[in-house]
């Protein structure tokens, strides 16, 4: 699809009854109204398969994985490990290159700790070792958590953080790449698609002048792998993170993602029980990975259900997911855009942009805004997104944002673009 | 629409006519106040005048940004407090907060509260609460460093 262009719609959108598998769809909201979900960039709902699989293991296989000698334990740990292996799949990964965590956020945590932790680990951890004159790179389109942790690091370590800034239509400005990476930076952190923008940057381009300098590259994934095919190889990356609950899966579940040969030179970040090899009074040794990263009992019943989102995303095409989101942010951007006093605050054209659509209405408070659309039934997400930096780049304070999943079709659109004059026309701005 | 019970005309006129807004001298403590959720932010001074129980809230001026329950609570408070003591606005200001925690449920004191009884209703949504107190958080800050800078 080329730049620009508004896809005729219906033409490539999943079938509305889709939202027949999602039961909290069809509850109602305040004065008894049809609930219009436009909050999945936040987190996703769950579909009727997902809650089974989570019950089901409840009902039948629940046990503690990796240990005891009982039947229950053995299932258990087959479902946990099967888990691994359907997710890994689903990212064209292999399982033993896939690490549970609790989310996203804690996921580039246990790669930024484990950089911190490389101080005192042995000459293996060499590769991950920063320090004063060390820089990581990150970008001013991250979410929080991909920019905190990594300041935290930089503040531990003596390192410097630097990063790429913003073009005034929403995209990253890549004209520093050579400069801003180069021999001293050691990793490279960047979101695969923005959280508020929606622009989905050329991670590749970056990744491959990471390598060009032998730097690591980390990529935030948790608004690209529910919403686009994602092949790890071909991203160039050596980790890419993402969270369970945005992709229809239960919450409490995330993924770490990395090269194997990293992942085994990697020291841990919490340790415990489960990730340990053997245990003495004088110290330990810690287990291979993905165990090495997994202390305590796992989220097993977590694991299961997030499985099963990923073959219902998979049953349903992540090419075909892809094009329904297209689809429904081209009507959107088409739809607001029409409103007079409404900024896109992000990419205009669907071109390398993901289905979050952020937006600003002149003399109305993004919180006012949401306020209007809440009594209408729709649901929005207002505020800075855990990702203020932008708002300061393009002087703003906040701003309203739509994010589109699969259970989202063109009625949604317009009943957000009617809620929109309905606010303009109470604030009487409109 | 339920809209209406939460954007009193009250609250509505002072967003749009801001009142004492603006940052201005003499002035014993400023302090800045932001709600990190959605990033809304103030800039208030206070100005304190005589002694003992009789200290007078004498000016209090701001600088804000944020969305309307935010503008007009700062404007309202700024009307309320003006001209009375410290301790008979603090009084307000407890009062201000019973209410907004009260999820709906509280009889506002009209003769206490004068316009402020406006956003009983923003206390039925959890999510703007912090709003409608913003300035007063910033208010009570800023009285309690100026006292302790001069215990007056």
């Amino acid at each position: 699809m080329s730049a620009g262009t508004v896809p005729a719609p219906g033409g490539a959108l999943l079938p509305v009854e889709l939202k027949k598998d999602f039961p909290l769809l069809a509850r109602t909201v305040r004065g008894g109204r049809p609930l219009v979900y436009l909050d999945s960039g936040a987190t996703s709902q769950k579909p009727v398969p997902v809650l089974d699989a989570e019950r089901n293991f409840y009902e039948r296989h629940n046990a503690a994985v990796h240990r005891g000698a009982h039947l229950l334990a053995e299932e258990a740990t087959d479902a946990f490990e099967g888990a691994r292996a359907t997710i890994a799949t689903f990212i064209g990964a292999v399982p033993g290159e896939i690490v549970f965590t609790k989310n996203a956020t804690e996921s580039i945590n246990l790669v930024a700790y484990a950089m911190s932790n490389a101080a005192t680990a042995g000459p293996e951890a060499e590769r991950f070792r920063v320090g004063p004159g060390d820089e990581i790179v990150v970008t001013e389109m991250e979410h929080h958590a991909n920019l905190v942790p990594w300041q935290q690091l930089c503040q531990r370590t003596g390192a410097t953080l630097r990063w790429f800034g913003l073009t005034d239509d929403g995209r990253l400005d890549l004209s520093e790449l050579d400069t801003l990476v180069n021999e001293r930076t050691r990793l490279v952190a960047l979101t695969h698609q923005s959280n508020v923008l929606g622009t989905v940057p050329p991670v590749e381009l970056v990744a491959a002048r990471a390598r060009e300098v032998g730097a690591l590259v980390l990529l935030d994934a948790a608004q690209s792998v529910p919403h686009q095919p994602v092949d790890v190889a071909a991203l160039g990356a050596d980790f890419l993170v993402f969270s369970g609950h945005k992709m229809l899966g239960p919450s409490g579940i995330g993924v770490l993602w990395g090269r194997r040969e990293l992942l085994e030179i990697m020291p841990p970040f919490i340790t415990g029980g489960s990730m340990i090899e053997v245990v003495r009074m004088e110290g330990s040794t810690f287990m291979p990975p993905p165990q090495r990263f997994e202390a305590g009992v796992p989220v097993t019943a977590q694991a299961v259900g997030l499985a099963a989102a990923c073959d219902y995303l998979t049953e349903l095409g992540m090419d075909r997911v892809h094009a329904h989101e297209e689809a429904l942010t081209g009507y959107a951007l088409e739809q607001l855009g029409e409103i007079p006093g409404v900024r896109i605050i992000g990419p205009e054209s669907i071109e390398a942009r993901g289905g979050t659509v952020a937006f600003t209405v002149e003399e109305i408070h993004p919180h006012d805004v949401g306020q209007v659309l809440d009594e209408l039934g729709v649901a929005v997400r207002v505020g800075h997104h855990c990702a203020w930096p932008i708002c300061r780049r393009y002087g703003i304070p906040a701003t309203t944002r739509a994010s589109f999943y699969v259970y989202n079709d063109l009625t949604d659109v317009d009943a957000l673009a009617d809620g929109v004059r309905q606010a303009q026309k109470f604030f009487g701005t409109g | 629409m339920q809209l209406e019970s939460m954007y009193q005309e009250v609250i509505l006129d002072h967003y749009r006519n801001p009142q004492h807004k603006g940052l201005r001298e003499p002035y014993e403590a400023e302090v800045h106040h932001v709600n990190p959720t959605c990033g809304d932010e103030v800039t208030l001074r206070v100005h304190l005048a005589g002694s003992g129980d009789e200290t007078l809230v004498q000016d209090v001026s701001y600088d804000s940004m944020g969305c309307s329950i935010s503008q007009a609570s700062a404007s309202v408070m700024a009307d309320l407090i003006i001209g009375k003591t410290v301790k008979e606005a603090m009084v307000v200001g407890d009062e201000f907060l019973a209410l907004m925690q009260s999820r709906g449920q509280a009889e506002p004191d009209e003769d206490l509260l004068e316009d402020a009884v406006a956003f009983a209703g923003v206390s039925k949504y959890p999510a703007r609460i912090k709003c409608a107190l913003l300035a007063w958080m910033a208010w009570k800050d800023a009285t309690a460093r100026a006292l302790e800078a001069d215990p007056r």
